[in-house]
């Protein structure tokens, strides 16, 4: 088994192809892109929300107060534009301020006095211009109200018959969560992707190569021959794992995680802890494609069956992201939900019970070794042997 | 010394093996000769045991391969239809894998593929990658690694395939070499000139029976023709498959 076991490793490790998809790309593109995304959008958002902002004012002069106040607030008042919708439009202006003509009266009258704030909310790059200006109106409203009512002898904390204070006890770790939550999806593909290309190439790609009969004439159980593909398989996986965890890791210290007010809690510990916690699923992932790749007489018709279950490590990240429901004890006997929400929980900086993690490995374990049985009594059917069969 | 008795396999309701019996000695090459279809490769891959015979009985030196498979693969030496080697590995590394496959330790498999590599001519390529080898390569390095734990017994199915005049010499030189070791040699072939130079003994397969049985003077007597190519033909009544 173990001669089986390090060929498999040696061949594969030769050929520079799965090299650099399985070991390289794999592993590295996902934290990589995570992280170029992350930095990016905080960087801009940072950006916005420092730069000075610039608002086109049309019909200034109805509200020389207003307009004046703005300045005050830092705003950089532009001139009117002739077509403002027009300018919205095409992406000239985000937001543009229009003062209509019968401002001053409504304002003498002390009605409402109605301003218009110009944008498209379908721009999303818009919306931290559109809340800078909506806030700065609101603020001046509130203000301007107030006098008046102070000025008529009242109170203005009349006006106000609610004071909502939201107390937010999440915290920098559980605030980082949010932005992990995608890690058990990563985490698992990986797992898969790392296993795909050495199950196929030792299952489907023996008998390609017209390999696999010469084989399973030597002297040795065919449930060992298997047993060696399998390791090598798992080992594969757990190489891919390993490596993209490390990335991950070393990746998300380049995020500017102070500017953005939370801490990502993964460290190595952490990291380390995952990686014992997805072991059996390496297992058990190298066990389902072995399966499947097994019954394939070409690389290709593989490729084809192993696409269909390439969406099975995305099913608990898509039952969390449409159910967010707390954990559950149930939850961690399930293959695959179990990583997925203790390693959420882990990332949220909760302590994590040793129980949880010995029921999510001890039950997806069971079924790994499960389908590796499966997997080893495969070859004792001639069907799988020969190209005919 | 391999011995069948009445063989049959079906697949489903093609029946690829009818009744096969034939016994091969010690120190003889027995060639299993027939067209494309026979039922060469099937009975072959009965006795090494990766098909199960329907009905009948078979022994390798006295073993069932039913009852004690891998002792039986232990005692053969096989180099099927399918050649199947390893581009990414050198030759050398695809004779070591089945000499650890054999359980062999690594100076055994070190002197033995030394030795093979001699019988074999394989010294020019053996440390290169087996990928672009020619058919005479491949057949060498597929020979080498099925002789790496030196069976007693040694199955062959179509050697000679794709092999050009010279590369064919070489084979018939080292087939005949073993046969002096006193080794046990079956091979299948639908090439007449291949049984006429190198068989002691010509078991003719038609439509999964045996047609005919004997060394090749008894096969030329028994069908009255001069040239064995004619007895061939009067022997399974037909002249189907010849020309491939």
């Amino acid at each position: 088994m173990m001669a089986v076991f390090k060929k498999e490793l040696l061949e594969n490790l030769r050929d520079r192809r799965v090299v650099v998809n399985t070991l390289l790309l794999g592993p590295l593109a996902a934290p990589l892109i995570f992280v170029a995304i992350i930095w990016f959008t905080v960087q801009q958002t940072i950006d916005r929300a420092e730069t000075a902002l610039e608002l086109v004012v049309v019909g200034a002069e109805h509200a020389p107060n207003l307009v004046g106040w703005l300045r005050q607030q830092g705003v950089v008042v532009k001139d009117p534009l002739d077509d403002p919708e027009q300018a919205i439009r095409e992406e000239e202006e985000e937001v543009i301020l229009r003062i209509p003509a019968d401002f001053p009266e409504a304002w003498r009258s002390g009605r409402p006095a109605v301003v218009e704030v110009l944008t498209d909310r379908s721009r999303r790059y818009a919306g931290t211009s559109l809340s800078r200006v909506e806030g700065l109106l609101q603020g001046y409203s509130r203000q301007i109200g107030h006098l008046r009512l102070q000025l008529r002898g009242v109170t203005p904390d009349l006006a106000q018959a609610l004071r909502v204070q939201t107390v937010d006890l999440s915290t920098p770790e559980s605030r980082g969560g949010l932005i992990l939550a995608f890690l058990p999806y990563v985490v698992l593909i990986t797992v898969f992707i790392g296993a795909m290309h050495m199950a196929i190439d030792t299952t489907s790609g023996e008998r390609e190569r017209r390999s696999l009969e010469p084989l399973l004439i030597n002297p040795l159980p065919r449930w060992q021959i298997m047993g060696g593909k399998l390791l090598a398989t798992t080992v594969f996986a757990l190489a891919t794992l390993g490596l993209g965890l490390i990335a991950f890791t070393w990746a998300l210290k380049l995020l500017p995680t102070a500017q953005m007010n939370m801490s990502l809690n993964l460290d190595w510990k952490v990291a380390l802890t995952a990686f014992v916690l997805v072991l059996p699923v390496a297992l058990l992932a190298s066990g389902l494609l072995i399966i499947l790749a097994a019954f394939a007489k070409s690389f290709r018709e593989a490729q084809s069956y192993i696409g269909l279950v390439m969406f099975i490590p995305m099913i608990p990240s898509f039952w969390i992201l449409i159910n967010p429901s707390r954990l559950e004890i149930w939850m961690t006997w399930v293959p695959l939900l179990s990583q997925s929400i203790l390693i959420l929980e882990m990332v949220r900086g909760e302590t994590i019970e040793a129980v949880w993690m010995l029921t999510s490995f001890v039950s997806t374990g069971a079924l790994a070794l499960l389908l590796a049985v499966i997997a080893g009594s495969l070859y004792n059917r001639p069907g799988l042997i020969f190209g005919d069969g | 010394m391999i011995e069948a008795r009445h063989l049959r396999k079906c697949f489903g309701d093609v029946v690829a093996v009818d009744d096969v019996s034939f016994r091969a000695e010690d120190g003889q090459i027995t060639g299993l000769l027939g067209p494309n279809g026979a039922g060469k490769t099937t009975t072959l891959r009965m006795l090494y045991t990766l098909l199960k015979p329907d009905s009948g009985d078979m022994t390798v030196d006295g073993i069932d391969p039913r009852r004690e498979p891998l002792a039986v693969k232990r005692r053969l030496g096989v180099v099927p239809d399918s050649r199947g080697l390893y581009d990414r590995l050198t030759a050398r590394e695809n004779v070591r894998y089945y000499g650890e496959l054999q359980g062999l330790d690594r100076a055994t498999i070190d002197a033995r593929t030394h030795r093979l590599a001699q019988l074999l001519g394989m010294q020019d390529f053996i440390e290169r990658r087996t990928e672009g080898f020619s058919q005479g390569q491949r057949v060498k390095v597929a020979i080498a690694r099925a002789m790496v734990h030196d069976p007693k017994t040694v199955l062959l199915d179509e050697p000679s395939n794709g092999l050009d005049v010279m590369s064919t010499r070489a084979l018939r030189h080292y087939l005949l070499g073993l046969r002096e070791e006193g080794r046990c040699v079956v091979l299948s072939t639908h090439i007449m000139q291949e049984v006429a130079a190198l068989c002691d003994r010509i078991v003719i397969i038609a439509h999964g029976r045996i047609a005919a049985d004997g060394s090749a003077e008894q096969l030329l007597a028994r069908a009255g023709k001069s040239s064995l190519e004619d007895a061939f033909v009067t022997l399974i009544g037909s002249d189907e498959g010849l020309l491939a």
